[in-house]
């Protein structure tokens, strides 16, 4: 199954990282691949919920996101679906995965887990005890090492 | 090259997700190739289904055999690997910098909360 974890230390307590989340204040500040203005952030942090963001790319081009919360409980797991309304990668058109963000009180701070999984089915759980970003980057960096071929486009 | 659809790529993940897996190709990877008997010879599970692994292994593209002889020799097909890593990347180049804005914010915000609470305790303190 298909998914990304990302682990973050944040020097705040949950419920500011929480807010950060779930305001459309907060989203704005932080959302997208680059350091540009988010163009549109309409958030409504509630089990079914909406939410829409529209952001801007380094290459000019404009993309929104849409979902709906699944699960929130302030100020530990947030839940929702994911889609991309335009832009995107060309293959993610039409698609919905699922981030799932949990945030845990730790010494001085925050401990977030971000999970961006696709929705297909809930192997992805199985996925996500392993860690994708430790042990197969290690073997895929080795991997890369002893074949090397072109990317694939 | 080979354009791997997503069906293919959550064949490489489930397939990625067992340890045992894990283990044959990490040792694939130090090895050119090996016998069947040869792979499973360092675990604890029987044969049949040390070749159930590798009929998993092979759906996802990351193994492939070829007959010498008597024996068959696996061997490490690394593409599929490269095309989950490339999937990851992406989500990550897209995730990484915006999760590291999101804690410069949040850290922002706590910076203020501790500054007003302070304030508040000092005014609290004074009218004592």
């Amino acid at each position: 199954m298909t998914s990304l974890t990302l682990v973050r230390r944040i020097a705040a307590r949950p419920s500011i990282v929480f807010d950060a989340l779930t305001t459309a204040e907060g989203v704005a500040a932080w959302w997208g691949p680059q350091d540009l203005p988010v163009i549109l952030a309409e958030i409504d942090a509630r089990v079914g919920g909406a939410y829409r963001v529209r952001f801007r790319t380094l290459d000019g081009l404009e993309h929104e996101a849409f979902g709906e919360y699944l699960e929130v409980v302030r100020p530990e797991r947030l839940v929702m679906s994911w889609r991309y309304a335009f832009g995107g990668e060309p293959e993610e058109l039409g698609r919905t995965s699922r981030i799932e963000i949990d945030v845990r009180a730790v010494d001085g701070g925050a401990e977030l887990t971000f999970t961006h999984a696709e929705l297909r089915n809930e192997a992805s759980r199985a996925s996500h005890d392993w860690g994708w970003t430790g042990s197969l980057a290690k073997l895929a960096r080795l991997l890369a090492d002893t074949a090397r071929e072109p990317h694939p486009v | 090259m080979v354009n791997y659809q997503h069906r293919d790529l959550d064949r490489v993940f489930a397939a990625l997700v067992d340890p045992t897996r894990r283990a044959i190709l990490a040792r694939l990877e130090r090895e050119e190739s090996l016998s069947i008997s040869a792979i499973a010879r360092p675990f604890a599970i029987k044969l049949p289904a040390v070749m159930k692994h590798l009929d998993v292994l092979g759906d996802a593209g990351l193994i492939t055999r070829s007959k010498s002889g008597r024996t068959v020799d696996i061997r490490l097909s690394p593409a599929p690997l490269r095309a989950a890593m490339d999937w990851l990347e992406r989500y990550e180049r897209f995730w990484s910098p915006a999760l590291n804005r999101l804690a410069a914010y949040a850290e922002g915000k706590e910076a203020e909360a501790q500054a007003s609470e302070a304030a508040a305790n000092q005014t609290g303190a004074k009218s004592e």
